[in-house]
């Protein structure tokens, strides 16, 4: 597997940024904390990836971004969300498809009575170009998912976890985004087919140019494919960098990836990981 | 003995006897099957689209004929009268969306459906306030529908058809037609359909859920109209009206909650069904009994199949 370069730049210098949040704390039914004081940034046509464990907060971050939140009674109630560098944190989740950010969301939802094409063509709800252009776009998504075109008129219920997950992908680029929120696509699914859908998605970003924000449980795939990793604890981002030094951390490698760190057994000797607090933001 | 020929046995040698009295029963079934399906069909639209049983719907029915039949009194044109209740109509969503719909995103769906009490209670004070609460009659004719009937002499006997009934038949047709090409076919038909199946996930690809509740409570509003029409012009309108709206439920128990072929095939089986049980079978228990055949058919039906005829299937990964 060829790894990604070291290259680029960190997120946080990078002039063309595509996403940036900025210290954001998040509220569920105004009395659960749940995130407090998260930080990220996604470069133009990057691949970054949030990690961590269940509970961590990485679903609720990407629901704060895409403002899914409000549907679950959460709430931004501190910081500022940037797309494209407009402020979007009081938008509508219709409003901010249509500029061009779209979540995918954690299990898939496909709307299992709808058959995969018509799955499909849900997507491009919010275009205004055309069924011309909706056509197009529909072919390409079946290139990129040979699969979907075999299955394409099954309902959506009654296909295989992979399919439906190759499916919210495709929904989601009939869309036209220039960003995709990717939650958890390994959740449930074989090895091979989290390894082929991560291939796709790397030539969706390639290819197509969108940009990727990812949770993932599954950090060693995650940050194969990713360009730049946030670590999350507990509602807060402890540490972060580009994927490549994140592989070779031994921290990371203990706690995540589940190699090494045979000679510590002891929570004592764990370091303890405070992010430095951005105060300007 | 006596009484096992008589359920058994009697009612079909009366139906073989005078094939002509049997034909008049059936049309007569078809016909009021024709209606309840319209009814059924507004109670359909908004269950798939909001996941909530709209108990509104019925009153919505008298509110549209009132409305109808009110703006004709203060001297608009029939036609002219029956766009601005069209427009009515578009308010009364716009309303319900804005007031009712919006504020309770997100609850329970038997808050929801507390809350289309309310809706109920608060058109039926308004249309009291502003149109009385006298029985009206249906400006019938000045919507240029046929009046009278078609008599025919068939196998012995004679058989007579209103023209109002078969209007009513040929406009429901043209209507559930006109909805299910909407429904497979359009853009915001899919968004119909993907709302009902999730809501988050609808909302997740930037379908508006606001926009499609405005369209799907219109829609229902249109077909209230339609079947306030055509019931109104067989006795008249009034407040009793809404009466009907509760003979949607065996209607939808029969053909499934979320199914609009359903709601049509339902609407059939259950007026045919009563007509014929009223005729053939009513005088051994002394009659009456169609006010309530239709809610024992719907029991037998919840004991055997739950979905309902066409209702959709609960797919589950396992």
């Amino acid at each position: 597997m060829s790894l990604n370069p070291v290259s680029t730049p960190a997120p946080e210098q990078a002039a063309d940024v595509i996403l940036s949040v900025n210290n954001i704390e998040v509220i569920y039914d105004h009395v659960i904390l749940v995130l407090k004081g998260v930080s990220l940034t996604v470069p133009k046509g990057g691949i970054v990836a949030v990690l961590g464990a269940n509970g961590a907060g990485k679903t609720t971050t990407l629901k704060a971004i895409s403002n899914l939140l409000h549907a679950e009674r959460g709430e931004v109630t501190k910081g500022s969300i940037e797309f494209n560098g407009e402020r979007i944190d009081r938008l509508s989740p219709n409003e901010l498809v249509r500029r061009g950010c779209i979540q995918v969301m954690e299990g898939r939802h496909c709307f299992g009575h709808l058959s995969i094409e018509e799955n499909l063509l849900t997507g491009a709800f919010t275009r205004r170009d055309g069924w011309g252009a909706v056509k197009r776009d529909l072919e390409k998504v079946y290139n990129y998912f040979p699969r979907l075109r075999q299955r394409k008129s099954s309902q959506a219920g009654y296909t295989s976890g992979g399919e439906q997950q190759m499916c919210a992908i495709g929904r989601a680029m009939m869309s036209k985004p220039s960003m995709i929120l990717l939650d958890e696509p390994s959740m449930g699914l074989a090895p091979q087919v989290v390894e082929e859908i991560f291939e796709i998605v790397r030539d969706l970003n390639t290819k197509e140019g969108v940009s990727f924000l990812l949770a993932e449980q599954n950090t060693n795939i995650a940050l194969r494919y990713a360009t730049y990793g946030y670590i999350m604890e507990t509602g807060r981002i402890v540490m972060d960098g580009e994927a490549s030094s994140l592989r070779e951390n031994e921290d990371v490698k203990e706690f995540y990836l589940g190699v090494g760190g045979a000679e510590r057994k002891s929570f004592r000797e764990v370091k303890s990981y405070k992010r430095r607090k951005r105060w300007l933001s | 003995m006596d009484i096992l020929y008589s359920i058994f046995i009697d009612p079909f040698v009366q139906m073989v006897d005078a094939p002509d009295l049997l034909i008049q029963t059936l049309w007569e079934g078809l016909v009021s099957g024709v209606l309840y399906a319209l009814i059924a069909l507004g109670f359909v639209l908004i269950f798939k689209a909001s996941g909530v049983f709209n108990f509104a719907q019925g009153i919505m029915v008298v509110f549209a004929a009132l409305t109808l039949v009110g703006l004709f009194e203060i001297g608009v044109p029939a036609l002219l009268a029956l766009v601005l209740t069209v427009g009515v109509m578009y308010v009364l969503a716009v309303g319900v969306e804005r007031v009712m719909l919006r504020p309770l995103v997100n609850q329970p769906d038997i808050i929801l459906f507390m809350a289309t009490f309310g809706l109920t209670y608060f058109l039926i004070g308004l249309g009291e306030l502003v149109f009385g609460g006298n029985p009206k009659s249906m400006i019938t004719q000045e919507l240029y529908l046929p009046t009278g009937s078609v008599d025919f002499e068939l196998l012995g006997g004679f058989v007579s058809l209103q023209k109002l009934d078969i209007a009513a038949a040929l406009i429901a047709s043209i209507m559930v037609a006109g909805l299910a090409v909407f429904f497979q076919k359009t853009r915001i038909g899919r968004a119909l359909r993907a709302v009902a199946d999730s809501h988050k996930a609808a909302l997740s690809v930037g379908i508006s859920l606001n926009q499609i509740w405005v369209i799907v409570w219109f829609t229902a509003g249109v077909v209230a109209l339609t079947t306030g029409i055509m019931w109104g012009a067989r006795s008249d309108v009034s407040f009793a009206l809404q009466i009907v709206g509760l003979k949607a439920l065996p209607v939808l128990i029969l053909g499934g909650f979320t199914s609009v072929p359903g709601a049509i095939v339902g609407g059939l089986i259950i007026g045919v069904g009563e007509k014929l049980g009223e005729f053939y079978w009513g005088p051994l228990v002394g009659g009456g009994i169609e006010s309530w055949l239709a809610y024992f058919i719907a029991l037998v039906f919840l004991l055997f199949r739950p979905q309902g005829l066409f209702g959709d299937k609960i797919i589950e990964r396992i």
